[in-house]
């Protein structure tokens, strides 16, 4: 039951990203394109579905987090990291050149896998490669006795 | 480059769709909806028994368009100008990073700026400004 509604909850997820435009890459990439807000082809969609996104998960976290437990599970899992590292900035600076040179970052790459493009597949198999080997890195002891958490991927 | 049109109306309805899922992930699961995180912990090392959860959110991605496609018989513009090398560079960048960083568009974006995160703040700023930067240089620095 509960991997049906995970299948479920990933459905809406990809419905929301077709629905708001998000699964072109070139809408993406004419957001992501400040030289174009002089040009005329700037598009703002992008920054129409953040808000949209935020707004509903900001009330709704505030109600699901008042129960007492996750439907499906014993506790909730949240991010407890407070702490300003080298890697909460470094991460995110090679992600974006990923993003901005081709317009997609996961969600809608793995969306993108339904449409039945071999780009997304290529690009699929190369994100899921930097994945892997991020994690490795991470992993290695000489970085891992450097984090405090038990996963060294907390958000 | 293709232009795109402005849809503030339909970006604004499946961005609250998009908040939804992480509102419902939450209280199904506890757990954060955020792609990368979801995606990288399909390949081992494995740390928890959440494996076919994952799986199936994943499915779920890819099947949203199998569906529109089924129920509105075809499906809106994709357009990936990328070539193949490029495709190659920029996914292993974007699946690098996010791991990396602890988080993508969806973990740090949406979720971490709702809970009012100041790491996924950071994050967030630094995805958009290396994203903007890297568009710059493809497009007007050639």
């Amino acid at each position: 039951m509960a991997i049906l509604v995970q299948f479920a909850i990933g459905l809406i997820f990809g419905l929301g990203l077709i629905v708001s435009g998000m699964s072109n890459p070139a809408k993406v990439l004419n957001f992501l394109d400040i030289g174009g807000i002089a040009a005329g082809t700037w598009d703002a969609s992008l920054a129409f579905v953040m808000a949209g996104a935020v707004a509903v998960t900001f009330v709704g976290f505030g109600r699901v987090l008042k129960r007492a437990r996750p439907f499906f599970a014993d506790r909730f899992y949240l991010p407890t990291r407070r702490d300003i590292d080298a890697r909460i900035v470094a991460g995110p600076a090679i992600f974006g050149v990923g993003w901005g040179l081709v317009g997609f970052c996961p969600g809608p790459a793995l969306t993108a896998l339904g449409f039945g493009s071999l780009s997304a597949v290529i690009f699929v198999v190369a994100m899921c490669a930097g994945m892997v080997l991020a994690r490795f890195i991470a992993h290695l002891p000489s970085l891992a006795r450097y984090v405090t958490p038990a996963d060294p991927l907390e958000t | 480059m293709v232009l795109t049109s402005f849809t503030p109306i339909a970006s604004l309805v499946g961005g609250a769709m998009i908040g939804l899922a992480a509102v419902l992930l939450m209280w199904a699961t506890g757990r954060i909806a955020g792609v990368s995180g979801i995606a990288a912990r399909l390949f081992p090392p494995y740390e928890d028994r959440e494996f076919a959860g994952r799986l199936a959110f994943v499915a779920g991605l890819a099947a949203a368009p199998v569906l529109v496609r089924l129920v509105a018989g075809g499906l809106p513009e994709q357009t990936i100008a990328a070539g193949p090398a490029v495709l190659i560079v920029g996914g292993l960048l974007t699946g690098f990073g996010s791991v990396w960083g602890s988080g993508c568009t969806s973990g740090h974006g949406v979720c971490g700026l709702s809970r009012l995160s100041v790491r996924s703040l950071i994050a967030t700023m630094t995805f958009m400004a290396a994203g903007m930067a890297t568009v710059f240089v493809m497009r007007h620095w050639s």
